[in-house]
């Protein structure tokens, strides 16, 4: 199968603190792909390489055959045409309506008359379940709505590659449960490919059809989401399950409490 | 010894370094707006989305600062040209004091304070909200999309604000001056119509609130472009946005002065 996304050896730092260490990954055309780790891991910053907002300080990271890195600004806006990315907390422009929202890309890309727009809006409304909030604005939707919203015009110019950096952050289980199954549905009926960035587990091994983990800038393991279920790697595990003890520590490294606080013995 | 004393030279020099690249960053930002700013004389109806946000929510402040500022003048110039014997030449230093100086200088130190903040706030918000990151995403230049219009309705707004400004300055002034103290209203028009004069008084003035409102736009629109995206650093933008704006006014106010009224 064709990848859309390939990721070779691509290595950065935010001046000289390493971020990404030597990650390979490949995204397949049509699939839902997730990139799990703990926050700080990198995982935002490969989505930013994949879009082309950062360059790499080693290595390549290629959409669609061309390595993001040698696009100038016209190729790479080009490019983000057939992107769509859902942002944390929506980013949906706070000086717009629902529906303007929506309707943003086709009016800034396309000499689609207004008539049209409309129409296509409601259908990508439509497909998110909020046709019916099309007047409300930002400041009145909730953050499921915002997040729903915010994903409707993600699909606005049926994208080829969907980017969603933490779509599942502080939404109630109902709310959780209903981006999921648009993250796949959407996915499927586009004809679209998926990189869904993650720290929830549960959910998002429902609906992708392969994980990356990363923890520290590395890729520490992959597979479907039945292999990393199954995983006795004490990482993925702690991770999966969410328990306290494990390889990540609790505790931040420092000095001991002990040492801290004037007193004999100490320990980290 | 030598390491104590060299730290404050040391901290000097890195601060005029950051004071240098800040400036010549915020000045490429300035070329990069002029360069861009395709999208808003093409799309010119969100220049005027932004000169009524800019402009007409700025009125109220406008009008009514330069009504007292011009009855102030009225009552001042009155009390001390009645002295002198010559009450009715009140007009002309109302009109005058206005069209050269206060209309353009106050009228831009409250534009900085109420629409320079505005934006700076604004744009902030937008870049700790990820919205411009997000207009990046979808292949708009927030630099067009955004800045430019900002830039060109401030730019359109302030000397409109300032002439404003002007005339009900004037207007105030009559008040105190004709219909309450009494000064003889013919005196009063006549002598400012034969004082003021179109290019060097009132197109002065309107060249000092062009030059303003460059400044002052582009202060705030960098301002908050550059800031943090955090509500600190928001905060402290929308702090700097003001105080920087005010005092380039102020400065700039002095070397436009100097440079249209030497020998006049």
């Amino acid at each position: 199968m064709e990848n859309l996304v390939e990721i070779k050896d691509v290595s950065f730092a935010y001046e000289v603190r390493p971020v990404l260490k030597g990650i390979n990954m490949v995204v397949p055309r049509g699939k839902v792909v997730s990139i799990m780790g703990l926050s700080g891991c990198g995982k935002t910053t490969l989505l930013r390489l994949i879009g082309g907002s950062l360059k790499p300080t080693r290595g390549e990271v290629r959409v669609a055959g061309r390595a993001t890195h040698e696009l100038n600004q016209e190729e790479l806006y080009a490019m983000r045409r057939k992107m769509g990315m859902l942002f944390q907390f929506g980013a949906l422009f706070t000086d717009m309506s629902t529906f303007d929202n929506v309707a943003f890309q086709m009016r800034e890309h396309t000499d689609l008359p207004e008539s049209m727009i409309r129409d296509l809006t409601l259908m990508k409304l439509d497909a998110v379940g909020l046709r019916g909030a099309q007047h409300l604005m930002p400041s009145e939707l909730s953050g499921g709505m915002a997040r729903r919203v915010a994903l409707a015009r993600a699909v606005a110019l049926d994208p080829m590659l969907i980017m969603y950096d933490e779509p599942f952050a502080g939404l109630d289980p109902i709310s959780l449960s209903v981006i999921g199954d648009l993250i796949r549905h959407l996915n499927d009926a586009l004809g679209a490919t998926s990189i869904v960035v993650t720290h929830d587990v549960q959910e998002s091994l429902k609906i992708v059809d392969y994980v990356y983990f990363m923890s520290e800038g590395v890729v520490v393991t992959h597979g479907t989401s039945e292999d990393i279920r199954n995983s006795k790697a004490p990482f993925v595990h702690q991770f999966v399950w969410g328990e306290m003890d494990g390889p990540v520590p609790f505790h931040y490294s420092g000095a001991g409490i002990a040492q801290e606080l004037g007193l004999g013995s100490s320990h980290a | 010894m030598l390491d104590r004393l060299a730290a404050p030279l040391r901290r000097l020099g890195r601060q005029c370094i950051n004071a240098v690249w800040r400036l010549g960053y915020a000045s490429r930002f300035f070329l990069f707006v002029l360069m861009r700013s395709g999208t808003s004389f093409r799309r010119f109806q969100l220049v005027i989305k932004e000169i009524y946000f800019a402009g007409v929510l700025s009125l109220i402040i406008i009008i009514v600062s330069g009504l007292f500022v011009g009855m102030v003048l009225g009552l001042q110039g009155y009390e001390t040209l009645q002295k002198y014997g010559s009450a009715e030449a009140v007009g002309t230093l109302v009109a005058l004091s206005l069209t050269r100086e206060l209309g353009p200088v106050v009228a831009a130190l409250l534009f900085a304070s109420r629409a320079g903040s505005a934006m700076t706030a604004e744009i902030g918000l937008m870049k700790a909200t990820e919205q411009i990151s997000a207009m990046e995403m979808m292949a708009v230049d927030p630099i067009a999309r955004v800045v430019g219009p900002r830039f060109w309705g401030g730019l359109i707004s302030m000397p409109l604000l300032a002439a404003m400004f002007s005339a009900v300055g004037v207007f105030g002034g009559y008040l105190i001056a004709v219909v309450l103290i009494g000064v003889d209203e013919g005196a009063f028009w006549s002598q400012m119509q034969n004082a003021v004069d179109y290019r060097d008084d009132i197109l002065n003035g309107v060249i000092k609130s062009v030059v303003f409102g460059v400044a002052v736009t582009a202060i705030a629109l960098f301002e908050g472009y550059d800031a943090p995206p955090t509500a600190e650093g928001v905060s402290r933008a929308t702090t700097r946005t003001v105080v920087t704006s005010s005092l380039a006014i102020l400065g700039l106010d002095f070397v436009l002065t100097a440079l249209m009224f030497r020998g006049a």
